[in-house]
């Protein structure tokens, strides 16, 4: 994977809480068995009309958002199902973070693995994104991840909190399989004192 | 003198190959490796241009569940899947379970069902167990005093090559549910209004264990459909400490350990239970005997309500944002704001999923259909868990009281849970689901979802609207 450090893109608001997985990406775009195709289904019960054209009134629609690669959302984003399909589609609709004021375990754990920054901010910063956002469609937010900084279109700069092992990985292009693949001596060793040994599977 | 230890520790601390440092996650060993048809393809690619060997395909299991058709057997007895792409995928599944060496349930075998309905089944899962799935739901596992948990896909590719997890220790989450449930009201109505009453993010962060009177006199697939809506209420994880009722479950099953090795297992499994004094981060509670059956009334598991209280209005949501989101939630549901939801017409009943689809749920929905018929112009869809729960409810002549009432009796599978396959909710018709999303177009684009338990459902399914069960319970 390609290091993240710094970048600053253009954001877009869809200030709604509890945006779960269903809604990024519908059940009927994940009978794929490669990451292809994805994009399209970003958000598609919000972004396309009935009929199957955009819908104009929807926040990635409006010409102002076209480019977008920070996406500001309500708290608890990406609940429900663990599809990691969500975070792909986002990516694949050219996304590179989400700035919301919580996120779900799974998504979060889900988004850091590809690259996706889940940057947590607090309800205050939130709103003030909110507003620079509606004021100023197709602002830019600065991001940078070692320093684990946010800066607000003002020049204001938040600091947010992230897993310190998976921004390691990130900023140093570090493979986290590769990673666990070393521990594996340390892996013989314990399955060699695990009494849940005696369960392995056996035929019925 | 050692500190007392909660559940959750105890199978998190047995698991531990390396502790966590200032720098790294834990790597955590994970016993039990389920996989499914949807999010497991590009991990096997993953692991192929790696040049990398699935480590334990003893510990791995794969079965098909998501995008299978659950329509009626062929005259050679074989599930035809139509949908090009779903065909795709299943046969991506089978070449990689063969490629790897990996056990597979077929579709339409003897074995096949939901993920999270047959590794309990076949005894799979086990108290003290880690147990992950490429699938939200695996809390439902938690039942038997495992730490099972969803993960994403490229985390199945982790634990296909290693076995293992880079995990930091959640938090623990007390929940006390005390009190005697009264007729008509079941597990799935504590878990609805636990969520209604903390939230869909209340347990963000943390590992639930279900506690308190209530929790011990359920039945094990009770207690599973508590744990698998752990994840509805934010949670990654829910666990119930193993007891008796457990042991006498896994016991005879056919992956369970048999004779002197369930002997040493009993030992084992004995010693889970949280110790006297272990503390919680958080603790949640609930009062049982007070519940009516519940339901929910808008585009998340936590709106819900008693099945006889009106639906909430704006003045009684806290902030700006819940009283946007009951707003959009209302119009998306055409529900209006301060009345009743008794009476209001549905068109579709969903008895399934990896909630409400096991033996005792059909009973539950048996119980209610028997004799009766189903209101004229409702679809009513009975969709067993596995083909062994299949088998049983034929075997008990439940599949002819559904029949005769006018319902469907379908093949296993997840079916209109997520409406992967044709098994779906018309665009702005009422589906009253005895699954755990209710999601803006969870059941189909355009379906509006009213989550219930499967008896709430069936009455549902008699009278042709939203019905409380427990007027029909007498008679
Ligand atoms: S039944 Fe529904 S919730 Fe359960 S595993 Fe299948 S799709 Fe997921």
């Amino acid at each position: 994977m390609e290091p993240i450090t710094t970048f600053s893109g253009k954001a877009v608001a869809l200030p709604i809480e509890n945006i779960d997985t269903d809604q990024v990406i519908p059940a009927s775009y994940l009978k794929v068995t490669d990451k292809a195709g994805l994009a399209e289904g970003l958000f598609q019960a919000w972004r396309y009309l009935p009929d199957g054209s955009l819908n104009p009134e929807f926040p990635l629609n409006r010409p102002e958002a076209l480019g977008a690669s920070i996406l500001v959302a309500g708290r608890n984003f990406g609940c429900g199902s663990s599809r990691e399909h969500a975070p792909w589609a986002l990516q694949g609709y050219g996304f590179r973070a989400v700035v919301a004021p919580s996120f779900a375990d799974i998504f979060r754990s889900n988004a850091l693995k590809i690259g996706l920054l889940p940057v947590a901010v607090d309800e205050e910063t939130y709103h003030e994104l909110l507003s620079h956002i509606a004021e100023d469609p197709g602002t830019t937010i600065a991001l940078d991840l070692p320093n684990q900084r946010l800066v607000m279109p003002g020049g204001r700069a938040v600091s947010f909190p992230i897993d310190g092992f998976a921004r390691h990985c990130l900023v140093h292009g570090v493979d986290q399989l590769g990673f666990l693949q070393q521990q594996e001596d340390a892996i013989i060793a314990f399955e060699a004192q695990h009494p849940v040994a005696l369960n392995t599977l056996r035929e019925a | 003198m050692t500190n007392p230890k909660t559940l959750f520790d105890k199978v998190w601390d047995a698991h531990v190959v390396r502790p966590e440092t200032d720098d790294t996650p834990a790597v955590l060993y994970i016993d039990l490796h389920l996989i499914h048809e949807v999010t497991s393809p590009q991990a096997f690619s993953e692991l192929r241009q790696r040049g990398i060997k699935v480590r334990r395909p003893d510990r791995t299991l794969g079965t098909m569940d998501h995008s299978t058709p659950t329509t009626p057997r062929n005259e050679l007895g074989i599930i035809p899947v139509i949908d090009p792409q779903a065909q795709k995928q299943l046969q991506q599944l089978r070449t990689n379970c063969t490629e790897f060496g990996i056990i597979l349930f077929e579709l339409g075998s003897l074995n096949q069902g939901i993920v999270h309905v047959i590794g309990p089944e076949q005894g799979l899962t086990q108290p003290g167990m880690t147990i992950v799935c490429g699938d939200s739901h695996t809390s439902t596992h938690g039942a038997f005093g495992a730490l099972a948990f969803g993960i994403g896909t490229s985390e199945v590719g982790h634990v296909l090559a290693t076995q293992c997890l880079l995990q930091y220790r959640p938090q623990t989450c007390a929940v006390r549910v005390e009190g005697t449930l009264q007729a008509g009201v079941g597990a799935k109505d504590i878990i609805l209004a636990l969520i209604a009453k903390y939230g869909v993010g209340g347990g963000t962060g943390h590992v639930f264990e279900y506690m308190g009177s209530a929790i011990r006199a359920l039945s094990m697939e009770e207690r599973m459909t508590i744990c698998n809506m752990s994840i509805e209420g934010g949670a990654r994880a829910g666990m119930v400490a193993p007891d008796e009722t457990t042991f006498a479950y896994v016991a005879g099953r056919p992956y369970a350990p048999q004779g002197a090795d369930f002997e040493a297992a009993l030992a084992r499994w004995r010693t889970l239970p949280s110790d006297e004094g272990a503390q919680f981060a958080k603790e949640m509670s609930l009062d049982a005997s007070s519940l009516a059956p519940m339901i929910t009334y808008g585009t998340n598991p936590a709106m819900g309500i008693a099945i006889d209280a009106p639906v909430p209005t704006l003045a009684d949501m806290p902030d700006a944002a819940s009283r946007q989101a009951l707003e959009s939630a209302l119009a998306y549901m055409g529900f209006e704001a301060g009345r009743p939801l008794l009476g209001h017409p549905v068109d579709v009943v969903f008895i399934g999923s990896c909630t409400n689809s096991r033996i005792s749920d059909l009973r539950s929905a048996a119980a209610i259909l028997k004799d009766r018929k189903v209101a004229a112009g409702i679809r009513v869809m009975v969709v067993p868990g596995s083909q062994r729960v299949k088998r049983q409810a034929e075997e008990e002549g439940l599949d002819a009281i559904f029949k005769a009432a006018g319902a469907e009796w379908r093949e296993a599978g997840c079916s209109a849970c997520l409406g992967m396959n044709d098994d779906k909710v018309p665009s702005g018709k009422y589906a009253i689901s005895s699954s755990n999303r209710n999601f803006v177009g969870r059941q189909g684009p355009g379906a509006r979802t009213l989550l219930a338990s499967p008896l709430t459902a069936a009455a549902a399914a008699v009278t042709g609207c939203v019905t409380d069960p427990r007027t029909m319970m007498l008679s």
